[in-house]
C-alpha cells in the first residue's frame, strides 16, 4: 500500500506527472476573477467564498482522469489487479495520492488567494477548514468517476458529467461554511454536513470504485 | 503436484464466446505452451486464468496468490528508473528479489536509466524481470518474447527453465520456441461454435433474455 502511495507521489512530481496543474488553475481563477468582475471590495468579498470553492472544485476535476487512465494504458492496472493488493485498497491509496498532489496544495494556497478576492478576515480559518474537510471527498468521488470511465478513450467529458453532480453537496456546504464564517455566523451545521459527506464517501466509494474497475478490466 | 487446474473453460471476448471446453493442468516443473492462430482467444484465456475476467463456463482452480500475470503491456512506468520500477513490484508482492531479477534479465547496466529511455526490447526485459520479483509459482505469460532479440530469448528461456526446475510452472502463449521442454496445447479445436450450431449462448444474449 505504502509502496503504491510512494510510487504515485513520485510519478506526480516527476516530469509530466501533473503536479501543480490543479494549483496553477486555482491560482489563475483567483487572479482572473477580480479582473473580470471589477475591483469593488464589497462585490469581491461577497463572491469570494463561492469563487474559491468553485475554483478548487474545478482544479480537482482537471486532474481526475489521470488517476487510473495512465495505469490502464500501460497495463499496470491489470498487473495491480492480479497483485496481492486488494483493489479497494489500491483505489483508496490512489485517491489519497491525488489528494496529496491536488487537494492539499489547494488547502494551503487558498488563504493567499483569499487575499486577492478580499475575503473578510473571519472567513480565513473557515476557508482552510472547509477545504481541508471537503477536498478529500472531491478526490475519492473523483476516483470513483475515473474508475467508471477507465478504459474509455477520451472519457474525460463523460467523467466530468458523472462526477460534477456528485460534487454539488460538497460545493454547497463547503462554500456555505466559508460564507457564514466570513459573516461571523455559526458554521456548525454546514460543517457537520460537509464532514458527513466526506466520511460517507471515504467509507463507501472505494468499494464501488474497485467493483467498477474489475468490470472495466474484463 | 498440480499447481493449477483449468476445467472445461469457456471464455468470451467482448461478450462473444471464443473458446470452449478447454481443460488443462499445470504441474510443478512443467510448462504449457498455448498455440493457435491470431484471434483464437489466447489472450482472453490467459486473462481468465489470471482472474481478470470470469469464464463463461468452467473453473480455474489454483491456490490463492499463486499466479503472476505478464500481459502484452509491461506495466512499466516511463518516468521511474529500472530499479524503481522493479522495487515497486517487489514491495507490492512482498519480496526482495530485485537484485537477482536485475542480474538474471541482464539489466545491471540500465538500473539507473529511466524506463522512458529504454528500447522496446530492454523494456520487455524489464517487464519480464517483474515476474522474478513476484515470487509466485505460476507464471502466466502472453507473448513474452515480443521485441526480444535472439540472445534475450535465450536468456529468458534460461530464466523460465530455472523457474521450472525450482518447482514453478508456466503457461505461455507464444509462437517462438523458447528452448524449454514444454507441453503444447493447440487451441484450434476448442474454437467456440456459434450458438445456432450448438455452442453456448453468448453473455451478450443473456442480458436480453
Amino acid at each position: 500500500m505504502i509502496a503504491l502511495l510512494i510510487r504515485d507521489l513520485r510519478l506526480a512530481v516527476r516530469a509530466g506527472g501533473g503536479f501543480g496543474l490543479g494549483l496553477a488553475f486555482f491560482l489563475l481563477v483567483a487572479v482572473i476573477v477580480p479582473l473580470g468582475v471589477g475591483p469593488e471590495p464589497a462585490t469581491l468579498a461577497k463572491i469570494a467564498p463561492g469563487i474559491l470553492w468553485v475554483g478548487g472544485l474545478l482544479a480537482c476535476l482537471l486532474s481526475l482522469d489521470r488517476i487510473f487512465a495512465l495505469d490502464f494504458e500501460d497495463g499496470s492496472l491489470d498487473l495491480l489487479a492480479t497483485s496481492p493488493l486488494p483493489m479497494e485498497g489500491a483505489v483508496a491509496i490512489k485517491a489519497v495520492a491525488h489528494w496529496l498532489v491536488t487537494g492539499l496544495p489547494l488547502v494551503m494556497a487558498a488563504p493567499v488567494l483569499g487575499v486577492l478576492l478580499n475575503l473578510p478576515l473571519p472567513g480565513y480559518p473557515w476557508l482552510v477548514v472547509s477545504l481541508a474537510l471537503g477536498t478529500p471527498a472531491l478526490s475519492i468521488i473523483g476516483a470513483f468517476g475515473a474508475a467508471l470511465t477507465v478504459g474509455l478513450k477520451r472519457g474525460g467529458l463523460l467523467m466530468s458529467l458523472l462526477v460534477l453532480p456528485l460534487y454539488m453537496p460538497t460545493l454547497i456546504f463547503g462554500a456555505e461554511v466559508v460564507k457564514r464564517g466570513a459573516a461571523g455566523m455559526a458554521v456548525a451545521t454546514p460543517l457537520a454536513l460537509l464532514a458527513a459527506i466526506t466520511a460517507g464517501a471515504l467509507a463507501l466509494l472505494p468499494f464501488a470504485a474497485a467493483a467498477a474497475i474489475r468490470v472495466n478490466l474484463r | 503436484m498440480s499447481l493449477l487446474v483449468a476445467h472445461n473453460l469457456a471464455v468470451a471476448r467482448a461478450g462473444v464466446p471464443v473458446l470452449e471446453g478447454v481443460s488443462f493442468t499445470l504441474t510443478a516443473g512443467r510448462a504449457l505452451v498455448l498455440r493457435g492462430p491470431n484471434g483464437i482467444g489466447k489472450t482472453t484465456l490467459l486473462r481468465s486464468v489470471a482472474g481478470l475476467q470470469p469464464p463463461l463456463q468452467g473453473q480455474v482452480k489454483a491456490a490463492p496468490d499463486a499466479i503472476a500475470y505478464a500481459a502484452h503491456a509491461d506495466g512499466v512506468k516511463p518516468t521511474l528508473t529500472v530499479a524503481e520500477n522493479l522495487a515497486f513490484w517487489a514491495q507490492v508482492f512482498g519480496t526482495d528479489a530485485v537484485e537477482t531479477a536485475i542480474d538474471r534479465m541482464n539489466l545491471r547496466a540500465l538500473t539507473e536509466r529511466r524506463a522512458a529511455n529504454l528500447s522496446a526490447g530492454q523494456k520487455r526485459r524489464l517487464g519480464l524481470a517483474r515476474l522474478l520479483v513476484t515470487g509466485r509459482p505460476v507464471w502466466v505469460m502472453d507473448e513474452p518474447t515480443v521485441s526480444l532479440d535472439v540472445a534475450s530469448v535465450a536468456l529468458f528461456g534460461d530464466v523460465v527453465r530455472d523457474h521450472l526446475a525450482a518447482g514453478g510452472s508456466a503457461l505461455i502463449a507464444t509462437h517462438i520456441d523458447l528452448g524449454i521442454e514444454a507441453d503444447v496445447l493447440d487451441l484450434t479445436p476448442f474454437k467456440a461454435l456459434p450458438a445456432a450450431m450448438g455452442g453456448i449462448a453468448s453473455a451478450f444474449d443473456e442480458a436480453f433474455t
